[in-house]
């Protein structure tokens, strides 16, 4: 064990806080759940990559730096504590790009990945249906083959910004007598195509966050099949566990709004500590964005020592939503009575934006794989108790 | 960065847990917590053959000079398998402060050696514990005096016992009168000493605490994975398998803060005290849920004397306020993170050294 920075992983700090420093938007983005701040954010996108910022971890000749997973967090502790802008592509560069990576042919990582990483190509996810949400084997739309095409049939719901998205992944039944996880395939479907129809969803921050597509006899080329025909449920599995894992919430994103949250508090100690329970719960917050951070390191340390993380991905997930919830709690419990303004109200005092990050917080603990179904896979393949 | 146990102390905290699951099991510790002294010369005897007295003793007086990392890998085991406070309190706790004392205390060296073969039990009465604990047949106490450190051999003080729910407990109320033959170290020379053994007493604990939370889990499991209601094992419902997937999230998520706890301490970091409190809170929290979660999965055989899951739950609810209390712990986490040069947010991780 040894908790010092390299003088390698050092200077990759210092390189990253300086061009932040030096090229952060002036200006505040608009929100990407907007098509206008959804373009702002591919604009930023497009300067990170341009430095080879957009995907650090990704081999040079795609874009990227090759960092490993520790420089990874360095990377990612100075983008949050910078304030940078979300990151708008992240379901393609984080959750398709590793699919790609592991299961895509060569042609496919040329064509798809360094687009992708440039966010010349916007993704959105296609995996839950009407009636297939938790249970995502009950998945119903269909892609049947024709010659090298497939034609697609079927509904798809929850697909993140997908109304401003070029295109789109996900599983579709190709063969039509197929039950659960068998005879699905896993596609990539581009969002103009001749048959297709967005029509958004307002999120509970009343803005076009997330939407349905409709696929009207769509027709899909099969080189844009990502593994073979019919095993499309495995593929799948394994960017679930992408998802479920360390890339998509690194541990700076709770240690910056931790640290806003004490600082939150200080400013307004004398009302906040009327109810002496908040500022046990800004402590509680305070151990759980570090512990969590602490488990990130001693993951990479585990991977780099060539152990593989796998069910215990479950509890990471649980760990940081019921995290991201219970801070956002916090902060709206020290606002008060002001808490309910928007940041355009006059009399606002949120000036950092808790009150949509405490909306957000409330979908955590559901996307991604419901909390219940996580404590099953933590009870079952971590414990080993039987299957209900 | 490298936030990981090597392979060979992984080997090495395999072979602890090895020898106490056949040395220490609950039938055995059970007849031994019975026994007026509650130790047994004979387990003791074994665990120093096996070298777990003179893990920390430094290599100059015949230990195996290791430091709190390691420790924290084996007080996890002593938590697991129940072992009672003389020996943390022995080989880690006291044998950390006599380790740091000045070379003028002539029996510095001796003490040590002892400690390491095995020859010796010292307890410790740290002002943060209101009762001394194994100080009725510690060879000698190390005791405080307005901040002096004293060495008090057992026949000059008096002990009062105060049984313990905890059957494993033996916690005495000391009467003493310090003398400059028994004093040690001066205040001024006691005070970073004493800081340094609330520390590790504390680290100690949290350790304990985790180790404690897995055997609860593991109990647990097997119980629910065996006991039939319904037609079926309880643990295939889906209300109890929630409550020990949450203890197995607790117990996951405490490990890296018990382990940069006791590396801040055996670096010396400056927020050795912080990590410390914080690995205090994280690991109690842990093994409350798990006593709580344990008995309610258990159903009314959680509830008797027969059932072993009793004996680590009181263990747990014992050591939860000992070597500092969640009150204690809170207080210094809070002093410490509302500070104004506190080391908050992403990059401070391993704080300031």
């Amino acid at each position: 064990m040894d908790l010092n920075y390299t003088p390698r992983q050092q200077a990759f700090r210092e390189e990253v806080r300086g061009w932040l420093k030096e090229n952060l938007p002036a200006e505040k983005l608009a929100s990407y759940d907007t098509r206008e701040g959804f373009e702002q954010h591919r604009e930023w996108e497009r300067k990170l990559f341009k430095a080879r910022l957009s995907m650090v971890m990704w081999p040079e000749e795609l874009g990227g730096r090759g960092c490993d997973l520790t420089e990874w967090l360095i990377f990612e502790e100075e983008y949050y504590a910078a304030d940078a802008p979300m990151r708008v592509n992240q379901n393609g560069q984080l959750l398709l790009g590793p699919t790609l990576m592991e299961f895509g042919t060569e042609e496919q990582k040329k064509r798809f990945l360094p687009r992708m990483a440039a966010s010349d190509d916007m993704w959105a996810q296609a995996w839950s249906e009407p009636n297939a949400g938790s249970d995502m084997a009950a998945i119903s739309s269909k892609a049947i083959r024709d010659g090298d095409h497939y034609i697609i049939n079927g509904q798809k719901t929850w697909s993140t910004r997908a109304i401003y998205a070029d295109w789109a992944f996900g599983l579709f039944r190709s063969d039509a007598d197929s039950k659960r996880h068998h005879g699905l395939s896993f596609l990539m479907v581009p969002l103009d195509a001749e048959g297709v129809t967005i029509r958004p969803i307002k999120a509970l921050n009343g803005k076009d966050a997330f939407a349905e597509i409709f696929f009207d006899n769509v027709r899909v080329p099969v080189e844009n099949r990502i593994g073979e025909e019919g095993s499309g449920w495995h593929v799948a599995m394994a960017t679930a566990g992408f998802e479920r894992g360390l890339l998509l919430r690194s541990p700076a994103r709770f240690q910056q709004p931790v640290r806003k949250l004490i600082e939150l508090y200080k400013a307004n100690q004398e009302a906040a500590d009327r109810d002496p329970s908040i500022r046990d719960a800004v402590m509680d917050v305070w151990s759980g964005a570090e512990s969590y951070a602490l488990s990130a390191y001693q993951s990479v340390g585990r991977l780099a020592r060539g152990e593989k993380i796998g069910a215990e991905s479950s509890i990471n997930k649980i760990i940081w939503s019921e995290l991201d919830l219970k801070i956002h709690e916090t902060a709206m419990r020290i606002l008060g009575a002001t808490g309910e303004l928007l940041s355009s109200a006059p009399q606002s005092t949120d000036d950092h934006g808790w009150l949509e990050g405490f909306l957000f917080a409330q979908a955590g603990p559901i996307y991604a794989g419901a909390n219940e179904i996580q404590r099953n896979i933590i009870a079952e393949r971590v414990l080993g108790l039987p299957k209900a | 960065m490298d936030f990981t146990f090597t392979d060979d102390e992984r080997a090495f905290q395999d072979a602890i847990s090895r020898f106490l699951m056949t040395e220490a099991a609950p039938e055995a510790l059970r007849e031994i917590w019975e026994t007026d002294a509650g130790r047994s010369p004979d387990l003791r005897n074994k665990m120093a053959e096996q070298g777990l007295t003179a893990l920390s003793i430094p290599e100059e007086a015949g230990g195996l000079g290791m430091g709190d990392l390691v420790w924290s890998l084996m007080t996890q085991e002593l938590g697991y398998y129940g072992i009672p406070d003389s020996l943390a309190d022995t080989a880690y706790v006291s044998a950390g402060l006599i380790s740091v004392l000045p070379d003028s205390v002539s029996d510095r060296k001796g003490w040590l050696e002892q400690i390491a073969e095995g020859g010796v039990r010292v307890a410790i009465g740290h002002p943060v514990n209101p009762l001394v604990a194994d100080a009725h047949l510690a060879d000698f106490t190390l005791l405080n005096h307005e901040g002096e450190i004293h060495a008090v051999p057992r026949s000059l003080i008096d002990v009062e016992q105060n049984p313990s729910i905890d059957s494993s407990r033996r916690l005495c109320r000391v009467m003493w009168e310090p003398s400059s033959a028994t004093r040690i170290a001066d205040a001024e020379t006691g005070a970073p000493i004493w800081d340094e053994a609330l520390n590790r007493g504390a680290l100690s604990v949290a350790g304990q605490l985790l180790g404690l939370a897995q055997r609860m889990l593991d109990l647990s499991v097997d119980y629910v994975a065996q006991r039939k209601q319904f037609g079926k094992p309880i643990g295939s419902f889906q209300a109890v398998k929630h409550h020990l997937a949450d203890v197995a999230s607790k117990i996951e998520f405490a490990k890296p803060v018990l382990y940069r706890a006791a590396y801040s301490l055996q670096h010396g970091n400056a927020d050795a005290s912080l990590h410390i409190s914080q690995a205090h809170v994280a690991c109690g929290e842990a093994a409350h849920l798990a006593a709580r979660h344990g008995i309610q999965v258990h159903g009314a055989m959680g509830y008797t004397w027969e059932v072993d899951l009793q004996m680590f739950m009181k263990r747990t609810w014992a050591l939860e306020s000992s070597w500092g209390d969640r009150a204690f712990h809170k207080a210094r986490i809070s002093a410490a993170i509302f500070a104004d040069d506190a080391p908050l947010g992403p990059g401070q991780t391993f704080g300031r050294s």
